[in-house]
C-alpha cells in the first residue's frame, strides 16, 4: 500500500500556505481516494502552526519544519527541511507544488533519499485502467509538444505538480495538531537578500490574470508608411494591459532586439518570453498580436484556453489550427480601437 | 582581483525547434521518428549558460571553461561545428543516446562521474552551469542531481544574472513566481547554477575561435566514452502528440472597427 506525503510551504508572510501548495493538497486527497493510501502533509514555514490552519480539515497527519531559517528559500536549508519531513513521513510517493522553492531542491532530496523524481506533472491517476494501485503521472516532453503518461516501480517517487492543474484546497480553517520535526541544518553559505521586480518599470507579468496578451516582433518592424512606430506600439500595448489587467508575453525575437540595437519596447524583459525558450503560462484567454504563430512560440500556448490572433499574414502559423480565431489585419488600428472601446466602457 | 573559476557547462543537444516531432516506440522505449536525421541545435537555455560562462571566464583570467555534452557522437559533431564558433571551450563529449525520454537520474549519474574525473578540475573553484530545463525532457532536475552527487549544496535555478565579487562571493538573481527575481548572496564556489536566458545576446560567429576549438573538439569526439543509461524503473504508459482541437476561423474581411468591437465583446465575455 502506498503512503503519500504532500509537501507544502508558506508564502512570503511565513504563516500562510501558497496557492500552489493548496493545489498539491487537493491532488494528494484525490490520489489517496483513488489508490486507498495514507496521507501526510508536510509544511515548511516560519510559523507552521498558523499555516496548518488552512488544511486542518483534511484529516491528514500534519508534520512541519518551522523557524526563521525557513523564511528564506535557499537550497541548503530547504533541502534539509524536505529531507527531514520525508524521513519522518516515510512516504512512498511525495507530491509537491512545482514552485520555484521546491523545484530548486526536490531533485536533490530525492537523490539523497535514494528516490526518483518526475516534474511538471499535469495529472495523476491510475497508470492503467483496471489496475488498482499503479500510479501514472501525465507530463509533457519537448516543450509541451508531446504528452506522456509515466510510471515508476521505484520508491520513494517525488512528483512536482504544475500550478493550475488542480483546484486549491478550501476547507474550514481551524487550529490543527502539528508534529514539529527537528532539522539539523548544514552550514549555510547563501543568504537571500530580497526580491527584484524587472528593472524596466511596472510589472507586466500577472500569472493570475484572465488573459494573456502576446506582443510579437511585428510591433517594431517598419509599418505601411515605411517607418518604425515603437513608441506608439508601446503605448498601445501598455494601454491594453492597463485596461484589461492582462499578463504580457512576448516572442524571443522581440525581446532579443534590445541586445541587437534594434527598436525595442522598453518594458519587455526575457521574463516575458513565451514559448520554446520562455514560459508556458495558464490563462483562460490569449490574444496574440504581430506574432507569426510558428511552433517555437505556440508551444508556450499549450495551456491557454480560448486563443485569438491578429496577424497581417493570412498564412501564418495561427491559421493552421493553433488559434480559434485569426484576424487578418494590422494590429495598430485594431488595438487603438480596442483600447478606445475599453476606455469608453469604463466611462 | 580576479577569481579563478572552473566552470563546467552541461548542455544537451535538441531538435531544431522548427522541426515537426512525432513520437515512435521502439524496443528501447519511446523516441522521435527519424530522430537521428533531424537537424539539432545546442539546448537553448544551456546555450545561455555557455555564453554567460564564457563571459565570466573572460573577466576572470586563469579561469577555464569545459562544455560537457551527452549525445550521439555524430550529432555532437554536427552541432559543435556551429557552437565552436561562438566562444572558446574545451569539449567533453559523452557518446550516449539522444532525446528527452531517457531517465534524468541516469543522465545525471553519467555527468557527475565524468565531472569528478575531469583532469585539471579544482572542485573548490567549480561553478556547475547548465540550462534550468532542457528543451527535450524539460524536467529541470538533471543539474540538481549532478550537484547533489558532487556534494554541492549551494544551488540556484532560473538564473538570469551572476555578479562575482572581489572576495569570491557572488550575487545571483533567480526567477521566482510573479515575474520577480530572488536576490541571493553566496559565500563562493562551488555552486550549481541552472540558467534561464541570462542577459547576454548570442555571440557572433568567430571563425578564429571556431578553428581553435575544433583542434581539440575532433580528438575529444574521437575519444568520447560511451554511456548506457539505465531506466531506473521509469516506464512509459503512453506517449502521444496532443490532439489537435482547434478549428480556426480566419477573418479576412472585417474592418479594424469591426474586429475591435468583436474583440472587446470576447474579452468581456465569461
Amino acid at each position: 500500500m502506498e503512503s503519500i506525503l504532500v509537501l507544502t510551504h508558506a508564502d512570503d508572510s511565513g504563516s500562510a500556505l501558497t496557492k500552489a501548495s493548496l493545489e498539491a493538497v487537493t491532488a494528494g486527497k484525490e490520489l489517496v481516494a483513488q489508490i486507498k493510501a495514507s496521507l501526510t502533509i508536510g509544511i515548511v514555514a516560519v510559523d507552521a502552526a498558523a499555516a496548518a490552519q488552512a488544511i486542518a480539515s483534511t484529516g491528514a497527519r500534519l508534520i512541519a519544519v518551522s523557524g526563521e531559517a525557513f523564511a528564506q528559500a535557499r537550497y541548503a536549508s530547504d533541502a534539509a527541511a524536505v529531507e527531514a519531513l520525508q524521513r519522518a513521513a516515510g512516504a512512498t510517493i511525495v507530491l509537491a507544488p512545482g514552485s520555484s522553492r521546491f523545484t530548486r531542491v526536490a531533485a536533490g532530496v530525492a537523490h539523497r533519499l535514494g528516490g526518483f523524481i518526475d516534474t511538471h506533472i499535469t495529472a495523476l491517476g491510475l497508470a492503467e485502467s483496471g489496475s488498482s494501485d499503479s500510479v501514472g503521472a501525465t507530463r509533457w516532453f519537448y516543450r509541451q509538444r508531446i504528452e506522456a503518461v509515466v510510471s515508476r516501480d521505484t520508491r520513494p517517487w517525488f512528483l512536482l505538480l504544475d500550478a493550475g492543474t488542480h483546484a486549491a484546497f478550501a476547507g474550514a480553517s481551524s487550529s490543527a495538531q502539528v508534529e514539529q520535526i527537528a532539522v539539523e541544518l548544514p552550514t549555510l553559505r547563501t543568504t537571500v537578500s530580497g526580491f527584484r521586480a524587472p528593472e524596466q518599470g511596472q510589472q507586466t507579468i500577472r500569472p493570475d490574470a484572465k488573459m494573456l496578451f502576446v506582443a510579437g516582433a511585428g510591433w517594431t518592424k517598419k509599418q505601411a508608411d515605411g517607418q518604425v512606430h515603437a513608441a506608439e506600439a508601446g503605448k498601445l500595448i501598455l494601454g491594453f494591459l492597463h485596461a484589461t489587467s492582462s499578463s504580457l508575453g512576448s516572442s524571443k525575437s522581440l525581446v532579443d532586439q534590445g541586445g541587437e540595437g534594434e527598436p525595442v519596447l522598453p518594458f519587455l524583459t526575457h521574463m516575458n518570453q513565451i514559448g520554446q525558450t520562455g514560459s508556458t503560462p495558464r490563462h483562460a484567454k490569449g490574444l496574440s498580436t504581430c506574432c507569426h504563430g510558428e511552433e517555437p512560440h505556440v508551444v508556450g500556448w499549450r495551456f491557454i484556453g480560448d486563443r485569438r490572433a491578429i496577424s497581417l499574414d493570412p498564412n501564418c502559423g495561427w491559421t493552421r489550427g493553433k488559434a480559434d480565431v485569426v484576424y487578418v489585419a494590422d494590429a495598430f488600428p485594431v488595438m487603438a480601437k480596442v483600447n478606445a472601446l475599453l476606455e469608453a466602457a469604463k466611462g | 582581483m580576479a577569481n579563478v573559476l572552473h566552470i563546467v557547462v552541461c548542455a544537451g543537444i535538441v531538435p531544431d525547434p522548427l522541426q515537426t516531432l512525432e513520437p515512435v516506440t521502439g524496443p528501447a522505449g519511446p523516441g522521435l521518428k527519424n530522430e537521428m536525421v533531424l537537424p539539432a541545435v545546442l539546448d537553448p537555455w544551456a546555450a545561455s549558460a555557455l555564453y554567460e560562462a564564457a563571459a565570466l571566464v573572460a573577466k576572470n583570467p586563469g579561469s577555464k571553461l569545459w562544455l560537457l555534452s551527452l549525445g550521439p557522437k555524430a550529432k555532437l559533431q554536427q552541432v559543435m561545428m556551429t557552437v565552436a564558433q561562438k566562444v572558446a571551450f574545451e569539449l567533453v563529449p559523452i557518446d550516449g543516446p539522444i532525446g528527452g525520454f531517457p531517465d534524468a537520474h541516469s543522465t545525471a549519474a553519467v555527468l557527475a562521474e565524468t565531472i569528478a574525473a575531469l583532469p585539471g578540475l579544482d572542485r573548490d573553484k567549480l561553478l556547475l552551469f547548465g540550462g534550468w530545463e532542457s528543451a527535450t525532457r524539460g524536467a529541470g532536475v538533471t543539474l540538481q542531481l549532478v550537484g547533489e552527487r558532487l556534494g554541492i549544496t549551494d544551488q540556484f535555478q532560473g538564473v538570469d544574472q551572476i555578479d562575482i565579487r572581489e572576495d569570491g562571493s557572488f550575487e545571483v538573481l533567480e526567477r521566482v513566481e510573479g515575474g520577480k527575481h530572488q536576490l541571493s548572496v553566496c559565500a563562493g564556489t562551488p555552486a550549481v547554477l541552472g540558467w534561464a536566458t541570462g542577459n547576454l545576446a548570442e555571440p557572433r560567429n568567430n571563425p578564429q575561435v571556431g578553428m581553435a576549438n575544433m583542434r581539440t573538439i575532433m580528438p575529444a569526439l574521437a575519444k568520447a566514452k560511451a554511456a548506457k543509461l539505465e531506466a531506473n524503473g521509469l516506464r512509459y504508459v503512453s506517449v502521444a502528440l496532443p490532439k489537435q482541437q482547434r478549428e480556426t476561423r480566419v477573418v479576412k474581411d472585417m474592418s479594424p472597427d469591426e474586429i475591435a468591437a468583436e474583440l472587446v465583446a470576447w474579452i468581456g465575455a465569461e
